[in-house]
């Protein structure tokens, strides 16, 4: 489980996948960096995704980690996302069986986890397929 | 400062769910077993690098070094420990070359301990799990073996790889785990019982997984002088090469491909000056099946999107043309992941001196250890020979 403020400090990014961009070489990161990884640069500026993009992997999870028990079996992808960075998301709103390389997906905001019963609940980003 | 550096001394545990060893019984044994194996006394050792993943998380228990050479009766010598998650063996065989090249040491204990089921699974899983983002995989629910499936989906959708040929390495693994006494499972499996074992993350089962594993391995290395004053068949670390790559897999340029090992390999190749064609057999990082089949393509042995194939067709096997995993590898003869990459080298030493029993190699000549942390965030590749 993510501890409060951990997953506090991720929420542009979680919520609504704010990443950013190198003035100097254009290309963008998600998570934001400090230091771009194309060029060495460390200037850049906010660059909203629009999350929509394309599935390049998957696999359906059917032995969950601590706190997604209930979740099984779901689908997790690496989506290529249209504006460049590739994540690692959950694909819902269908059967597993529809999720396949190639299809192209939208970023939609869903309950992550919560942590037991008294625990804060996080969300943050899934796609579904479009 | 030595020229060469050599392994004159090599002990291993049994790997398996021990439940009557503890963290420092197993490494009081398997160092014990290599400083007997060298002839030399404890006194003759001047550090230790230790390999361990997650003693914090596993048995509650940081500060390893310390602890190892407390019970070792080894204080008040230099001890430090290497974390690379999985690759943490490895990476203590490097630190160990390291510090006799340096000049600083002369004679040093390279170490690997693991105690996982002191914990319940799902405990384990978690914590093997922190060797992924955990800001940016793990949060989304991803697990170690959703990791590794989705690179096999890819392996499959870019070059037709089938489940078959990824049980096939389960197949072969499990066959030279049951030529080695050392092994977790020594039993042979069919490639029908890896096809209908449970699905763990589709197209991962059940039994192309590495086990959770207690197990412990030592290996004593020493500069040329002294490994030849005291060693009769000293066997030569001959090239070493240490890469890191995007801990998150999404990041990796292309999803099939261990930068990190291809990146390791090209230096551990050029510093022995040899090809991969000059490579007897190897003990590869196979965490799961579909890592076998990438670590064969990175490493060399065969092209890229070609190693399903080239397992079908036996080159891999004890018998074939570049042996992989003779020990039985991490699924067979198990994965206490802190030992691995020491006890991958133990592997190594033992076919080179001829001393592999009935998984020997016949007459090798360099024998490559590889070693993969995470999803392959760091990679280690040490070449041997006689």
């Amino acid at each position: 489980m993510t501890e409060v403020p951990r997953f506090w400090r991720e929420i542009p990014q979680r919520y609504n996948l704010i990443g950013n961009k190198c003035r100097k070489c254009d290309w963008i990161n998600f998570p934001p960096r400090s230091i771009c990884k194309k060029c060495n640069d460390h200037d850049f500026e906010r660059f909203d995704l629009k999350g929509e993009g394309k599935i390049i992997t998957y696999t359906i999870i059917r032995a969950a980690p601590l706190g997604f028990e209930d979740l099984v079996p779901y689908a997790i992808a690496i989506i290529r996302l249209d504006d460049g960075p590739r994540i690692t998301a959950q694909i819902v709103d269908c059967d597993s069986s529809e999720v396949d390389i190639g299809k192209r997906v939208k970023v939609c905001f869903r309950k992550i986890a919560e942590d037991g019963k008294a625990g804060a609940i996080s969300y943050g980003y899934k796609f579904k397929l479009v | 400062m030595s020229k060469k550096v050599a392994v004159i001394g090599v002990g291993i545990t049994k790997f398996g769910e021990l439940w009557n060893e503890s963290f420092r019984t197993l490494f009081v044994k398997s160092g014990t077993q290599a400083i007997q194996d060298a002839g030399i006394s404890s006194k003759d050792i001047d550090a230790l690098f230790g390999g361990n993943m997650s003693g914090g998380q596993f048995i509650k228990q940081e500060h390893l070094a310390s602890l190892a050479m407390d019970h070792t009766a080894l204080l008040p010598k230099p001890a430090m420990r290497v974390e690379a998650a999985c690759a943490s063996g490895g990476m203590a065989v490097s630190a160990a070359y390291m510090g006799i090249k340096s000049g600083m040491y002369d004679v040093v204990a390279a170490g690997g301990v693991e105690k996982m089921t002191d914990v319940l699974t799902n405990r384990t899983t978690g914590a093997l799990s922190t060797a992924a983002d955990q800001e940016w995989e793990s949060f989304q629910g991803a697990t170690f073996p959703g990791l590794y499936a989705m690179i096999a989906r890819r392996h499959m959708h870019e070059y037709g790889t089938t489940e078959e040929q990824m049980a096939e390495v389960a197949v072969k693994n499990h066959y030279n785990g049951s030529k080695n006494p050392n092994a977790q499972y020594q039993r042979e499996i069919t490639v029908d019982q890896v096809m209908n074992s449970a699905k763990i993350a589709d197209p991962i089962k059940l039994l192309d997984c590495s086990p959770i594993s207690d197990g412990a391995a030592v290996v004593i290395l020493a500069g040329e002088e002294t490994a030849k004053l005291v060693c009769d068949d000293p066997i030569w670390l001959v090239g070493t090469g240490q890469a890191t790559g995007s801990i998150a897999l999404h990041n990796r340029k292309d999803i099939c491909t261990l930068n990190a090992t291809v990146e390791a390999a090209k230096r551990a190749y050029g510093m022995a000056e040899l090809r991969p064609k000059d490579i007897s057999c190897a003990e590869v990082h196979d965490c799961f099946t579909i890592a076998e089949l990438c670590a064969i393509e990175d490493l060399g042995f065969c092209d890229k999107g070609k190693s399903g194939q080239f397992v079908q067709d036996g080159h891999t096997r004890v018998t074939g043309s570049i042996p992989i995993n003779t020990s039985g590898g991490l699924k067979a003869k198990g994965h206490p992941v802190g030992a691995t990459g020491v006890a991958q080298v133990v592997e190594a030493v033992l076919q080179l001196r001829g001393k592999a029993g009935a998984r020997q190699v016949t007459d090798p000549e360099y024998v490559l250890t590889h070693n993969v942390g995470g999803s392959g965030g760091t990679a280690s590749v040490h070449i041997f020979g006689r």
